[in-house]
């Protein structure tokens, strides 16, 4: 079973006169409970097609089926819905709301969902405790370092207990003991939840966590293989 | 999403930045302040005016010799010799002015008295004993002539608080005997006015108060009057007492066209509307005055608005990923637009009708002017709504420039 399916995805900027393709027919599927690495260097067009599977933005061209259903004529209130109830984000900049307690930036999607308010604290409170900060409840994200920040964006990603969960460059601001901790993190929400992931990447070492790497360049699929050698940002943190 | 956490998520963005939102509301508070103390004042006033005019009894009418001028080439009319004895006689006869109750002709001049050394420009006004309780007069000292002085053209006068002050170097001397000079002539002092105090309508302070007869005879040489003053039986006999000195007027004057009138009558009610039309007119004026200091208050909304939608971009990009739709991004900034132009306009209220109160109780108190303060609810809840619309027509704006903002663009931003 596909959690997503696309089919020669095509997006392109119009700057003026020049067009940038910065994807040119994409076709690939993912499944369900899959954990995918999209690798590629600057400009080869991964950011664009995060922002696209994740619902973000919408392709120029091409089929995107996201859960059984093209999703090609959805108005911008329902992608808007979908988002909120089958997708998390992780962004390499936290995206964090400043002046707002750990507690309250993790809530944040519930405010946009269907979720009875009565069930907030204690969903906030379980994914906070979740990804190991019980103790900064009620700190504000000025007060945490770099990993918690982003231990704290995951909690924020889970809590509408989505499908899948889309992380851009997640440890791309984070030293490396901090990185693992969350890749270790973002691992374990695959293999032990059995959530989808797709990751973004321009680092080998964190794209070998995932099952498989796709690799893009110039807007085009250059290669999608398995990993071999898979690494288990477990251990590592453990060492 | 609930409209209590569209309420809650807008209340959060005001007060994450305080001191902003505190600038933006001032502009707005300035505005409201400014429209309820003219609205306040304004009523004040109009009450003061009103509360004098109605002070000299609604009952009374007043016959003034022409008739109104229609334009400035018909100023002439303003001044005519066309009251006499004779209609003294015509109006006073039941038969003509059934409603009648009492009449006094007036005399107006204006000459210098003397009283030994001192002089004073003095206003000459020549009446009859029902001046005292036409104009609630209470001589501090002596009492005030009487109908045998009128009828004798006696040479007796009532003088006010500045005439005693100038002529007999105290305001707090007591004049009564003595005897002052107008024109050569000598006249007895029968009593002196206290002052009138600040704010009324009439200051009998300058003024010398004679018997109409003798300022006709001995000072002005004249046989007509300028003004007529007559009080009706009743409030309610006003309206057709003065159709009947209308009519009774046109017969002595020998006059069948009624825009021919050499005359014209007027009641404390016609004046009244008049004086409440021009303080009502004065008051908006004002308050289209004011108005502009709060649509410069609006456009300071805007204008941080506009700022605050930029600033935040990321923010309402993370929204959006998260799943806030356009509808509730608008809602957000929508609502933290109104929410500081409401809040103003009650800062405003408050303030205003606070320095209106101030206002009120310094004159009363201080300055013993007979105001009373009036809190204007019509003004507040035109401030309160129009500062809400203020909120909506120019937090709109930017609103509608947030939730159109595409996600991704939004989470570009740096």
């Amino acid at each position: 079973m596909n959690i997503i399916e696309v089919k020669n995805l095509k997006k392109s900027y119009h700057d003026g006169e020049t067009e940038t393709k910065a994807l040119d027919g994409v076709t690939f599927s993912v499944r369900k409970g899959e954990f995918l690495a999209i690798m590629g260097p600057s400009g080869s067009g991964k950011s664009t097609l995060l922002h696209v599977l994740g619902m973000l933005d919408d392709p120029t061209s091409g089929k995107f089926i996201f859960d059984g259903k093209d999703i090609g004529s959805y108005s911008r209130d329902e992608l808007a819905n979908l988002r909120n109830r089958k997708v998390g984000f992780v962004f390499q900049s936290f995206n964090l709301l400043p002046r707002t307690s750990v507690l309250e930036n993790a809530k944040l999607p519930l405010v946009y969902s269907d979720v009875p308010e009565r069930e907030w604290d204690s969903r906030a409170r379980a994914v906070v405790e979740s990804v190991g900060l019980g103790h900064r409840m009620f700190h504000q994200p000025s007060e945490l370092s770099g990993g918690e920040k982003q231990r704290l964006a995951i909690a924020r990603a889970l809590i509408n207990n989505p499908d899948i969960i889309f992380a851009d460059e997640p440890t791309g601001n984070l030293d490396s003991k901090s990185g693992k901790n969350v890749m270790s993190i973002i691992q374990q929400l695959n293999e032990k939840e059995g959530r989808t992931i797709v990751l973004i990447t321009h680092e080998t070492s964190t794209a070998e966590h995932a099952e498989r790497i796709i690799r893009l360049m110039d807007g085009v699929i250059e290669s999608d293989l398995p990993v071999k050698n898979r690494m288990s940002a477990n251990d590592e943190y453990v060492k | 999403m609930t409209i209590r956490h569209r309420f809650t998520t807008a209340l959060r963005g005001l007060t994450t930045n305080r001191s902003r939102s505190f600038l933006t509301v001032l502009g707005i508070v300035i505005g409201i302040t400014a429209i309820m103390l003219v609205v306040s004042l304004g009523a004040g006033a109009q009450n003061l005016i009103l509360g004098q005019v109605q002070g000299l009894g609604t009952n009374t009418i007043a016959i003034i010799p022409g008739r109104e001028p229609t334009g400035p080439s018909d100023s002439a009319q303003l001044f005519s010799d066309s009251l006499k004895q004779k209609d003294i006689v015509a109006l006073e006869n039941k038969a003509n002015v059934p409603g009648l109750k009492s009449i006094m002709p007036t005399v107006l001049g204006a000459d210098i008295a003397s009283y030994g050394a001192n002089t004073y420009q003095v206003s000459i006004f020549g009446a009859t004993d029902l001046m005292a309780s036409i104009f609630d007069l209470n001589p501090k000292y002596g009492s005030f002539f009487t109908q045998d002085d009128v009828a004798s053209r006696a040479d007796v006068v009532v003088v006010g608080s500045k005439v005693t002050e100038h002529l007999f170097d105290s305001a707090d001397a007591n004049p009564v005997g003595q005897k002052i000079k107008i024109k050569g002539r000598n006249f007895k002092i029968v009593a002196a006015l206290p002052p009138s105090g600040g704010g009324s309508l009439f200051n009998f302070d300058s003024m010398v108060i004679m018997p109409y007869t003798t300022v006709q005879d001995y000072l002005l040489g004249i046989k007509y009057f300028q003004r007529i003053i007559i009080q009706a039986v009743s409030d309610e006999a006003v309206t057709v007492t003065a159709d009947d000195i209308r009519i009774t007027l046109r017969e002595s004057h020998g006059i069948t066209d009624a825009s021919k009138e050499d005359f014209s009558v007027q009641t404390q009610q016609d004046l009244a509307n008049r004086l409440s039309t021009i303080t009502g007119a004065l008051t908006w004026f004002l308050v289209a005055v004011a108005s502009i200091a709060l649509f410069v208050g609006g456009v300071g909304i805007m204008n941080i608005m506009l700022v605050a939608v930029t600033e935040r971009t990321r923010e309402i990009g993370l929204r959006k990923a998260l799943g806030a739709t356009d509808g509730d991004i608008l809602w957000q900034f929508l609502i933290e637009a109104v929410m500081l132009t409401v809040l103003g306009g009650i800062i405003g209220i408050i303030l205003g009708s606070s320095l209106a109160f101030i206002i009120a109780l310094i004159l009363s108190k201080g300055l013993g002017v007979d105001w009373q303060f009036i809190f204007p609810w019509g003004g507040a809840a035109l401030g309160f709504s129009v500062s809400a619309v203020i909120g909506l027509v120019f937090g709109g704006y930017p609103a509608s420039k947030a939730s159109k903002k595409s996600p991704i663009e939004a989470l570009r931003y740096e």
